[in-house]
């Protein structure tokens, strides 16, 4: 077994058991620490397949932001563990009906699952050519210039449900008072004040 | 001993060694970091700082981190005992596993990644969860406080030195850090590097640098006149130190990485002296000395500010320099010093 089968083992293992821990854990803190685990050893597995370019956007767009922002709105919930504990045979008949109802689903997709005929080979043609390119360069070139509009199409979805998300939460509050930095850079000392000279024992 | 140098367990053995090597240069010059950082304020504040241990106080450094050893690990009694632990570790290593993509010289690094930057980037976004852990597990609301202001900040100018770093990457269509510096390479020395053509960035990605390892003026996480101490109040002996020395190592490669990506790493400013690693460790020293003398003569700022220069002077620059930058490369104007492509192209 070479080193690659080894690494290759211990990061499917741990993505495996912290997948796992990240479902069975009562802290909800915990839980995102593992999901963090998770999607770390998911990294790891990519660069294992070579793929060092999607590898380091997995760990910093869903570990380095994505993850954080999970992990700042679950600190915050005020949870009681004591409730959080009693309400489970509560809610296991209905969580095992939908497990069940999920596996079920997923056991007929596989089952009847079809393979297109030239899949092997289209996954083939896609691959370039490694010795002259690199797979930034690669992705780049087939986002970038191959996919272009599709890329653009995105974007402007993006945009959209930006913009949807900054309407639906912007409250724009007129009572507070607000700090204009370009007003402050712009106080003059003369306008701003006064140099009185104060006779003593009189005062203004 | 070529031969076993060549098998599995000698090239093991060597990669080891040269790990070894990278942290021990990353400790020593911890060591006197911290001792300069304290001896510069000492001087713009007219005091004379350390300068009882050893001679002219050099030793300091080794005795503070003695005695944090040698103390006592208090932990809380609310606190979460394994996140509490896990926290100040995860901080500490994750600053020092970014050095080892930085390049000292062409052959000098330990590991030239082809996505080097993204690979700092990456780990630079996870040193969050340092501060946030360490906030969380204290059990205690000025640390808890102090973390989610951290990590608020940390995150908004995660996002803006991303932005700046793509402005270099279009220029040299690498991503590589030994080719980022190979691009600044010309007949003009000091100014063929990067800072001449990416100005305005320069102070951009220093200011962002600041505000990333939560220096002062950007310190908002520990403001003790309001959090006491931050994310690390309940913290106390070697835990401390490990938060300590984190964030040193993390200036310290923000250092290195101002002088790679914008003042050419190796090279030598003067054309016809040759290149060599002194010239990158002097470049960071300088840089270090910069970041001291900011933190010695600038005043705190407010939170909200912060946050406003982050999100809305930073990122609109920043993006919008991106643009220019593409046009620049793409039609090589400038005598296409935007554009100095390496692969592809």
């Amino acid at each position: 077994m070479g080193i690659t089968a080894i690494a290759f083992y211990l990061f499917a293992f741990t993505a495996i058991t912290s997948g796992f821990l990240v479902v069975l854990a009562r802290n909800p803190v915990h839980s995102v620490l593992w999901l963090i685990l998770t999607f770390f050893s998911a990294a790891g597995l990519f660069v294992l397949m070579g793929a060092e370019y999607v590898a380091m956007l997995l760990a910093i767009v869903y570990v380095g932001a994505v993850a954080v922002l999970f992990l700042f709105v679950v600190m915050m919930l005020d949870v009681d563990f004591v409730e959080l504990k009693s309400g489970i045979s509560k809610y296991m008949p209905l969580g095992l009906l939908i497990g069940a109802v999920l596996l079920m689903e997923l056991g007929l997709v596989f089952g009847h699952w079809n393979f297109a005929e030239d899949a092997q080979n289209l996954r083939a043609a896609v691959a370039p050519n490694m010795a002259e390119t690199h797979n930034t360069l690669a992705l780049g070139k087939l986002i970038y210039t191959d996919y272009i509009y599709m890329f653009q199409a995105s974007g402007m979805i993006l945009l959209v449900a930006m913009i949807g998300a900054i309407v639906l939460t912007l409250r724009h509050r007129k009572d507070v008072k607000r700090q204009v930095i370009a007003d402050q850079i712009l106080r003059d000392p003369k306008d701003a004040m006064e140099l009185k000279d104060v006779k003593s024992g009189q005062g203004l | 001993m070529a031969e076993f140098f060549s098998s599995n367990l000698g090239i093991f053995l060597i990669i080891v060694g040269q790990c070894l090597l990278l942290t021990a240069f990353v400790m020593i010059s911890l060591l006197v970091l911290v001792y300069a950082d304290r001896k510069i304020w000492a001087a713009v504040q007219m005091r004379r700082g350390p300068n009882v241990v050893g001679p002219w106080g050099i030793l300091q450094t080794v005795a503070d981190a003695a005695k944090y050893v040698f103390k006592e690990i208090v932990i809380p009694a609310g606190a979460d005992k394994t996140v509490f632990l896990l926290a100040p570790l995860v901080g500490f290593i994750l600053s020092i596993i970014s050095w080892a993509v930085i390049p000292f010289s062409e052959n000098l690094v330990l590991a030239n990644l082809n996505v080097a930057v993204l690979y700092i980037f990456a780990v630079s976004s996870l040193e969050v969860y340092g501060v946030i852990m360490g906030g969380w597990a204290s059990n205690s609301k000025y640390p808890f406080l102090g973390a989610l202001r951290s990590a608020a900040q940390m995150i908004s100018y995660e996002v803006s030195i991303g932005f700046i770093i793509v402005g270099v990457i279009l220029s040299t269509g690498s991503l590589s850090l030994v080719d980022i510096v190979m691009a600044q390479k010309g007949d003009y020395g000091f100014f063929s590097w990067y800072w001449l053509p990416h100005f305005p960035m320069v102070f951009l990605f220093f200011i962002s640098a600041l505000a990333e390892t939560n220096r002062p003026p950007f310190d908002l996480p520990e403001a003790e006149s309001e959090l006491v101490a931050g994310y690390q109040v309940e913290y106390s002996s070697t835990p401390f130190l490990l938060y300590m020395a984190g964030e040193y190592i993390a200036i310290w490669l923000m250092c290195a990485l101002t002088s790679i990506l914008f003042f050419g790493g190796w090279l030598s400013p003067i054309p016809g002296l040759p290149d060599s690693p002194l010239w990158l460790v002097g470049k960071m020293c300088f840089f270090f000395f910069l970041f001291a003398m900011v933190k010695a003569i600038v005043p705190r700022f407010r939170y909200d500010q912060l946050m406003r220069l982050g999100w809305k002077v930073f990122l609109p620059m920043s993006l919008g320099w991106i643009v220019l930058v593409a046009f620049f490369a793409q039609y090589g104007t400038f005598g296409g010093t935007y554009a100095r492509w390496v692969v592809g192209g």
